[in-house]
């Protein structure tokens, strides 16, 4: 076991460790929110959240992100010929990112690394991210990994994970790379017998805690047809008023959108996060709009989550449960009770 | 303001079975604390749906935009100044609309009671006689209503709702003694560049869902400007530029038209004070113009009219 017990009080210190050899991301307090932020010198973190307002996703999978570059100069012999744009892909680690949010790069992972299609930078960016955990003693009443594969201190999908032990944590390596991280953490101690079995307890104890579920169970038996044309479709989409926020806030939405933009003699081409509740995102050239209706993107949104994805992956449902959807959105659709519909 | 739940839910049953209306748009209780979810009801039978308290945040009116048959609505103060608009700029027609006029005393706002409660997880939330009872995993507090409003209905000066078919209960007292524009004041006392400062800072958060626009009743536009492609006024990426022509120019698109319904507010994820720019922009057509967004049908409002009689100076 490499296990490692560091005091609470250490261990901003200890992480300081690891800067050298990672560009660091810590969960900082920002007004009422949490987010992920790079670990500078003046950085405070803070490990105290239920979950970060926005997942990680960004980290390895950026809002937007310059694919390529090139330039209108007349006089440049290179006129007009796309170059890829620089990036970043030195190695990066995330540290306190839940089990669900770990999870979900897993999920997304089957879309754009798979036989088929490759994803050059999302795939090179995740193999470069070293995600260390923070399991999840308080589930909120909003989250649901234990009924989507997950669990609120599952170590399947991370490479170390961190046990909250009051004042200290315990942190374990789980994969090559995390022990690696956790050999770099300054300080701390090796893990005594205690520590491991309150660890344990701990996580049995936060399993028991998440009381709500996302059934899904029938699903894979029921018709795509019959789900699609189901009745209950315009009632569930009614309130929506078609913003962004449940795709943007799900740390396994992965949809873009790609732009150019000019600047000077400058071009970049941009993939953005696009959303499939704005009614743009399937407008055509043509003008045609085949998602014309509100109720046919709410339908989408959920069809692709609970039927399409699971149907063509064989792998369960394309959410990890964390509930940031039903938390953040501003008619209280919910994810859960859309689910039961369509299980039934 | 629990106790007008069952009216409604008589009135919107009345109003269907007497085929006085097509449909009937209300709020039933959220799923989650502190949230409930418009709903559209056109089965009498499943008007025990309904729902009303101190958590019906989002402005209804927005649900009316371009509909063609009878709706039963219930509206309180904002929304009832929204649903004036909407008729004004041809939206709607008065004559579709049996108004179920309810007098507010404001809404809570669910970011105010987070922090009161120091972000500790909420299971449950009560009101009980003017009083908000918080309970989560090991505690139970209780707050004064008027202390935990959100920031809208805290400064709001028109509670009881301006037009109605009936109402439900009685009418509720304006509040007095408020300045409306403490907080704009303050921004307009800042040097220009603190200003700028001020504003970056605010909306850096902003993740571009439009969750602000998309809760506002006043943007209906078939295709918003951020949308458009041809041209594109407005790059989609991240970029801070693009972002804060967004909340500029969406902003001028309001003036003389918000009613200051918090709905945008109230709907941002990620918690950007958006009245900060609307604001400005009542207290402008207030001051300029003595100018009330929806007071009052078959007024034009004051942008999309022209005065030969304008008592300003440098428009005549």
């Amino acid at each position: 076991m490499t296990d490692k017990v560091i005091n609470k009080k250490d261990w901003a210190g200890s992480l300081k460790g690891i800067r050298d050899s990672y560009r660091t991301f810590v969960p900082v307090r920002e007004g009422d929110f949490h987010s992920f932020r790079p670990f500078e010198d003046d950085t405070v973190p803070n490990f105290d959240f239920l979950n970060t307002r926005l997942s990680p996703k960004s980290i390895v999978y950026p809002q937007s992100e310059r694919m390529f570059e090139c330039l209108t100069d007349p006089e440049d012999p290179e006129k007009g010929i796309l170059k890829e744009a620089a990036k970043d892909y030195s190695p990066q680690a995330i540290i306190g990112i839940r089990p669900c949010d770990a999870q979900a790069f897993r999920i997304v992972k089957r879309n754009f690394d798979n036989p088929e299609y490759r994803d050059p930078w999302w795939v090179q960016r995740f193999e470069s991210t070293v995600l260390v955990g923070l399991g999840c003693g308080s589930p909120c009443p909003t989250c649901f990994c234990t009924s989507v594969g997950g669990g609120p201190f599952q170590e399947e999908y991370l490479d170390a994970i961190l046990y909250d032990l009051g004042d200290r944590y315990l942190v374990r390596g789980l994969t090559g790379q995390g022990k690696e991280v956790v050999s770099r953490l300054q300080g701390g101690g090796p893990a005594d017998e205690k520590a491991g079995k309150d660890a344990k307890a701990l996580a049995s104890a936060a399993k028991e805690k998440v009381a709500a579920r996302l059934e899904s169970d029938k699903l894979g038996e029921k018709e795509v047809t019959a789900l699609f044309n189901a009745p209950f479709w315009e009632d569930v989409a009614f309130s929506c008023i078609n913003c962004g926020t449940c795709t943007f806030v799900c740390p396994t939405c992965w949809c873009f959108d790609i732009q150019d933009e000019v600047w000077g003699k400058q071009v970049d081409r941009i993939r953005n996060w696009d959303s499939c509740m704005l009614p743009l995102f399937t407008l055509e050239g043509s003008g045609h709009n085949p998602r014309d209706k509100k109720f046919q993107r709410v339908r989408q949104r959920f069809m692709h989550k609970l039927k399409y994805y699971p149907d063509k992956y064989k792998n369960g449902v394309q959410c990890s449960g964390c509930g940031r959807c039903v938390r953040s959105c501003p008619v209280n659709i919910d994810i859960r009770n859309v689910a039961r519909l369509m299980n039934e | 303001m629990g106790e007008h739940t069952e009216k409604i839910i008589e009135t919107a049953r009345r109003l269907l079975k007497d085929n006085k209306v097509d449909i009937f748009i209300g709020y039933r209780k959220g799923s989650v604390p502190m949230m409930n979810e418009p709903v559209l009801i056109s089965d009498p039978e499943k008007t025990n749906q309904l729902h009303w308290d101190s958590n019906c945040g989002l402005n209804l009116c927005n649900y009316l935009t371009k509909r063609t048959d009878r709706i039963g609505i219930v509206a309180n103060g904002c929304n009832s100044r929204n649903i004036v608009t909407h008729i004004t700029e041809n939206q709607i027609k008065r004559e579709q609309l049996y108004l179920v006029g309810i007098p507010c005393t404001g809404m809570i706002d669910p970011k105010t009671i987070r922090r009161a409660v120091k972000f500790r997880e909420i299971n449950e939330v009560e009101e009980r006689d003017g009083r908000i009872i918080v309970k989560g995993d090991g505690f139970e507090e209780s707050f004064d209503k008027k202390d935990v409003l959100q920031k809208n209905c805290a400064t709001c000066l028109h509670r009881n709702p301006v037009i109605y078919d009936e109402l439900i209960g009685e009418k509720v007292p304006e509040q007095e003694g408020i300045d409306p524009f403490k907080d704009v004041k303050k921004i307009e006392a800042m040097k220009s560049d603190d200003k700028w400062g001020f504003f970056t800072r605010m909306i850096s958060s902003c993740i571009r869902c439009y969750a602000c626009r998309n809760a506002c009743p006043l943007c209906y536009c078939t295709t918003c400007f951020v949308d458009e492609s041809q041209p594109q006024w407005v790059g989609k990426s991240s970029d801070p530029t693009d972002t804060m022509t967004f909340h500029l120019l969406r902003a001028f698109h309001c003036a003389g038209r918000c009613t200051d319904c918090g709905a945008c507010e109230r709907a941002c994820p990620m918690g950007i004070n958006l009245r900060q720019f609307t604001k400005k922009l009542n207290k402008d057509a207030l001051e300029l113009f003595l100018w009330e967004a929806g007071l009052k049908e078959g007024q034009r409002p004051p942008m999309d009219v022209y005065k030969t009689d304008d008592y300003n100076d440098f428009i005549r």
